[in-house]
């Protein structure tokens, strides 16, 4: 397709330029803009009215100068190269290296706005991703193909969850061969935090499997836009045409809206809540649905996306669009994290709905289902009597309360509380069999008798 | 004419929307193809000569000045055999073919093909008393066709044609697109008849005449047919935020529910939720014909990443679907999921039309296209003979932001539907499904389902119903005064009500979907749970008169019995629940031993 020069610009707006008398100009179409001869700008183009193109630029509109500018129209939209090259290294949301390596370059490439899969050539999701975190693994296991979000707040330590999660997932059959890489993209990402995941990944030797997006915050908003596609593009690349499990991660999701509204408003659309965009459900989906498993290949692609809830409100736009197209939520929770329980996972508000498919015989251990139901229950009643304690006071509890309040206590001071250390899914198993000795053996009604005596541990006394 | 069509010409691009330039005969609702690709377009407004094209495809790599090519045609529906068991997307094309032309797992742009397979071969049998020279209207029946097995549709004359019958063809295979009978018209011409026609998907189908609803469409969900039922050509909300379980709840419907045909609508939902679907109805068993559930379902996946004007579609191309098989005299359940990505794509058009917004960004006409689209819900009589009667279902799910009722499209949904089972995140969250909530939750179809059941023999659905909800809203009240006080310090009568909504809660209103026996529960074993609780609460209401202590009750086995008989007794083996009355009586009257039973 023929590349198209123009010089000058009408409007600059925002992140917004518009250039006005061309023709010859597609939708989405892919361009640059020359600043001088060392750097350039990339741009899509959002709405063509006439001749009137709308273009937003990724890197912002400071230091445009009107009639000078000259930009370029590729013919086409974004394409990134992709490889699986691309493991081990650093990129910005343009897909150009942030660690001093060479670009890549391959015969293959592809368009990073990608496509919906087709609902006929889904495979449902089955079998699972090890995170090495008790209440995620045993309590809402992250089962391959899925899309979960995580909803944090301010001030909780969900980096830290993220990098533990990253120096740990691991697939059980990586030992028969198979592949396993992560794709993360991180968008507003503070430089503190870049430090953080760059020293981690190196300490910890966990680089060579890790692909990193990076928008920072301190990079245009408008092109943390691009991040989620870039990470999703070269995530479906490894996991479609070579075979690998992928476990990409998003994060944070909230700055990403914050920037799709900003965009939005600049292009004067009408907003639907709190002034975001109505297409943002839509928007969204774009990027959540690219997860999965396809007939036809071996690899998978499952999403953990992270996003921060303002004010730690689960009913605004963000969390809630993210709820509504995901399946299931990982929620941190901030009374935990008060009684510095980490990872402070609410496992009772958390939930995976792909967990029943993935786990069981065949994928976890046969006594997954019914232990996690007995833990969850017995969590769940607890917690209820932590409640009934707060109003009449500890010491009124009958015995049986006693014991359950007891329960919930020991369950969050190890189960949950479990620190910056890999459990294996045997290990969280195995420690969820422990916590049920505390019960008597009458209030065991969700595990059989078989589960029991084959995995339960003799009292201790 | 054709001239002028052709200079058809691209003049802005935006969002899902182009405008076009250079068309003095365009038709509202038009079908145009827009750019090389020949990506599908429908004409949704028109000012002087610029048209506006809402495009069921992405718009990348249009261009401005890029050519149009109009159809002259609505957007259509394709009738006739070969839609059952199959998954089309918004715009009714089969997704199994759109995989095979792409030769690709993703949803490639351009790929036109035919709703209906052209070269699949059907038997069509005549109707025998159908003779040559005879005066055929809109909606006879022409003949026969075998669609699965559990369908037998009939080929009807499309609405709007009538003549004489001048050929008929014999019993024989036949394409959809072949002709099985010829006609002369009234200005005395010619037309063939094949086993298919179109219809417009924006227009309702025309029937003789609506009829009162009658009869319950029965769910086997026991919150929906005892409580707030829903009548044959009814239509209902299910509300509730996300992790409320409305896709379970759908799923359960479409699965067990005694509808003749099920058209699920997929609208803006997840992906591996289609998935889950055509997975799984092909293993299950339809429990009232015994043929696999896929035979009599149909499937329109619109994914939440699929384009939005085709998802704004996609409910048009079902309920059209539903109409052409009420008008062959079935009961057809269209589920829809969710109605509100349907009104989100409706108000993202509006906003590339610059339309002023009212509530929320929604137009102006959000509750006008609701009430289109529930009014084409009901019981008909059908055109043409043979008399038939046919209806439509419709139970729509809507996502209400943050789960706040009082938006727009819960809040105008709530116009036009007569049945809402409102889901309660606090039920969800302690693991109670189907979430419904018993307070806010009502359905309109009460006193017509009330004389079904005594027509039927069902003399105590009604009492038994009220009496439960007196219960539980009684249950309600206590539950105020034992959070602040502890249940201790009520009087015994009303420690039993906080012990019996229990039994009600866990034993009756919850019903576990993923277990083999509750995930359906027959209408006799519903009727016969209600009797045993109801029965257990006034002989231990007698008992506490008499002075027994509630903690005895409350440690009778068969409180747990009761609890467990859903998961527990078969829908086959009812006889099993006689001998829990049995327990309840011979537990009962061995503490009546000790403290007066009378």
């Amino acid at each position: 397709m023929a590349r198209i020069t123009v010089k000058g610009v009408a409007e600059i707006r925002g992140p917004l330029i518009i250039i006005e008398g061309i023709s010859g100009i597609q939708m989405g179409e892919y361009l640059e803009v020359r600043l001088n001869e060392q750097s350039t700008r990339k741009g899509r183009v959002l709405a063509i009215e006439e001749e009137k193109v709308i273009i937003l630029l990724y890197q912002g509109t400071y230091e445009i100068e009107k009639d000078e500018i000259e930009t370029e129209f590729f013919g086409r939209t974004m394409q990134l190269f992709v490889s699986e090259d691309m493991i081990g290294r650093t990129f910005n949301s343009l897909g150009e290296p942030l660690d001093g390596l060479p670009a890549i370059y391959s015969d293959e490439f592809r368009d990073v706005n990608g496509a919906p899969i087709n609902p006929t050539s889904r495979i449902y999701p089955r079998n699972y991703i090890e995170t090495g975190i008790s209440s995620i693994d045993l309590m809402n296991t992250l089962v391959r193909g899925q899309k979960i979000p995580i909803f944090t707040g301010a001030g909780l330590p969900n980096n830290q969850l993220i990098g533990q999660i990253i120096k740990q997932a691991r697939i059980a059959e990586e030992i028969e061969g198979e592949k396993f890489a992560i794709v993360f993209g991180a968008m507003g990402l503070t430089m503190d935090d870049y430090i953080y995941f760059q020293r981690l990944f190196k300490e910890t030797g966990t680089l060579d499997k890790v692909v990193m997006f990076t928008n920072l915050a301190s990079d245009s908003a408008a092109e943390g836009l691009l991040t989620p596609k870039v990470a999703l593009t070269t995530a479906e690349y490894l996991a479609f045409d070579c075979d690998y499990h992928v476990l990409a991660i998003l994060s944070d999701i909230t700055n990403y809206c914050q920037a799709l509204r900003e965009v939005s408003v600049a292009l004067e659309t009408v907003p639907a809540r709190k002034g975001f965009p109505g297409y943002m459900y839509s928007d969204l989906a774009s990027i959540y649905e690219r997860s999965g498993i396809m007939e036809g290949s071996k690899g998978s692609v499952t999403l953990i996306a992270n996003l921060t809830m303002p004010n730690d409100d689960i009913t605004h736009p963000v969390p809630d669009l993210t709820g509504y197209i995901t399946e299931g939520q990982i929620i941190l929770d901030r009374s935990l994290h008060n009684r510095s329980i980490y990872p402070p996972i609410d496992v009772l508000e958390s939930l995976s709905r792909l967990m029943k498919d993935g786990i069981g015989e065949g994928s976890t251990r046969e006594d997954h289902p019914s232990l996690s139901n007995q833990l969850y229950s017995a969590y769940a009643e607890g917690l209820d009597k932590r409640k009934l304690a707060e109003v009449i006071g500890r010491k009124e509890l009958n015995r049986r309360d006693q014991i359950f309040l007891d329960f919930a206590d020991k369950f969050e001071e190890i189960m949950v509380n479990q620190g910056d250390v890999h459990r294996t899914m045997e290990d969280s198993l195995d420690k969820g069999w422990k916590l049920l000795t505390l019960l008597p053996k009458v209030e065991l009604t969700k595990v059989s008798e078989s589960e029991m005596t084959k995995y339960c541990p003799e009292e201790e006394d | 004419m054709t001239l002028i069509e052709e200079s058809a010409r691209i003049v802005s691009i935006k969002g899902s929307t182009v405008q076009a330039k250079g068309l003095s005969s365009y038709r509202m609702g038009e079908i145009t193809y827009v750019g090389e690709e020949r990506l599908i377009g429908e004409v949704i407004a028109i000012v002087h000569d610029t048209a506006t094209v809402q495009v069921y495809e992405p718009l990348e790599g249009l261009r401005i000045n890029d050519p149009l090519y109009p159809t002259g045609k609505s957007l259509s529906a394709e009738l006739g055999p070969g839609l059952l068991s199959n998954i089309f997307d918004g715009i009714q094309r089969p997704l199994d073919n759109i995989k095979n032309i792409s030769g690709s797992g993703f949803i490639e742009r351009g790929i036109q093909t035919n709703a209906l397979d052209r070269q699949q071969k059907w038997v069509f049998e005549p109707r025998k008393e159908l003779k040559k020279g005879e005066i055929i209207k809109e909606g006879d029946v022409l003949g026969k066709v075998k669609e699965t097995e559990s369908i037998t549709s009939s080929v009807l004359i499309p609405p709007g044609k009538s003549g004489e019958l001048v050929e008929i063809m014999e019993k024989g295979e036949y394409t959809v697109s072949d002709t099985v009978a010829v006609y002369k018209n009234k200005s005395g011409s010619k037309a063939e008849l094949t086993m298919m026609h179109e219809w417009p998907v924006r227009i309702a189908r025309p029937y003789l005449n609506k009829l009162p609803v009658s009869g319950p469409l029965i769910t086997g969900q026991r919150i929906v047919d005892m409580f707030f039922p829903i009548s044959k050509g009814g239509t209902a909300a299910i509300p509730g935020g996300f992790g409320t379980g409305k896709t379970v709840l759908q799923h359960q419907l479409s699965k067990w529910s005694d509808a003749n045909v099920v058209i699920y609508i997929g609208c803006g939902e997840r992906g591996n939720e289609m998935t889950d679907v055509l997975r799984e109805f092909p293993k299950l068993i339809d429990p009232h014909t015994n043929n696999p559930l896929m035979d009599r379902t149909l499937l329109i996946a619109n994914v939440s990443n699929m384009p939005v004007a085709a998802r704004e579609a996609s409910i048009y191309m079902g309920i059209t679907m539903a109409e052409y098989y009420r008008d062959q005299g079935y009961n057809v359940l269209l589920t829809a999921d969710s109605t509100s990505r349907w009104a989100e794509a409706l108000r993202e058009i509006s906003g590339q039309l610059e339309e002023m917004p009212v509530e929320s960004g929604y137009p102006a006409y959000l509750g006008a296209r609701l009430a289109n689209f529930y009014e084409r819900a009901g019981q008909v009589v059908a055109l043409g003979s043979p008399y038939r009667e046919g209806s439509i279902n419709i139970t729509a799910a809507v996502s209400p932001p943050g789960g706040d009722f009082s938006e727009p499209v819960t809040a105008n949904t709530k116009r036009f539907v007569k049945t809402f089972w409102g889901l309660d995140p606090a039920l969800a969250n302690r693991k109670h499904f189907p979430s419904i909530n018993w307070q806010n939750s009502y359905s309109g179809y009460i006193e017509e389902i009330e004389e079904w059941a005594l027509e039927t023999g069902l003399m105590d659905w009604g009492r038994y119903r009220q009496e439960m909800l007196k219960i539980l809203q009684k249950d309600n009240e206590l539950e105020h005064i034992v959070e602040l006080i502890g249940s201790k310090a009520l009087p015994a009568d009303e420690q039993l009500i906080i012990l019996i909504a229990d039994i009600i809660k866990e034993g009756f209103l919850q019903q576990n979907a993923f277990h083999p026996i509750d995930t359906f529960c027959s209408i006799e074993k519903q009727m016969k749970m209600m009797n045993l609780i109801l029965l257990f609460h006034e002989r231990a209401n007698i008992l506490i008169k008499n002075g027994c202590p509630i903690s005895l009750i409350n440690s009778l086995r068969t409180v747990q019995i009761l609890k467990m008989m859903k998961e527990e007794i078969r829908n086959e083996d009812l006889t099993q629940l006689n001998k829990i009355e049995d327990h309840i009586i011979f537990d009962m009257e061995e503490l009546g031993s000790k403290y007066g039973y009378k």
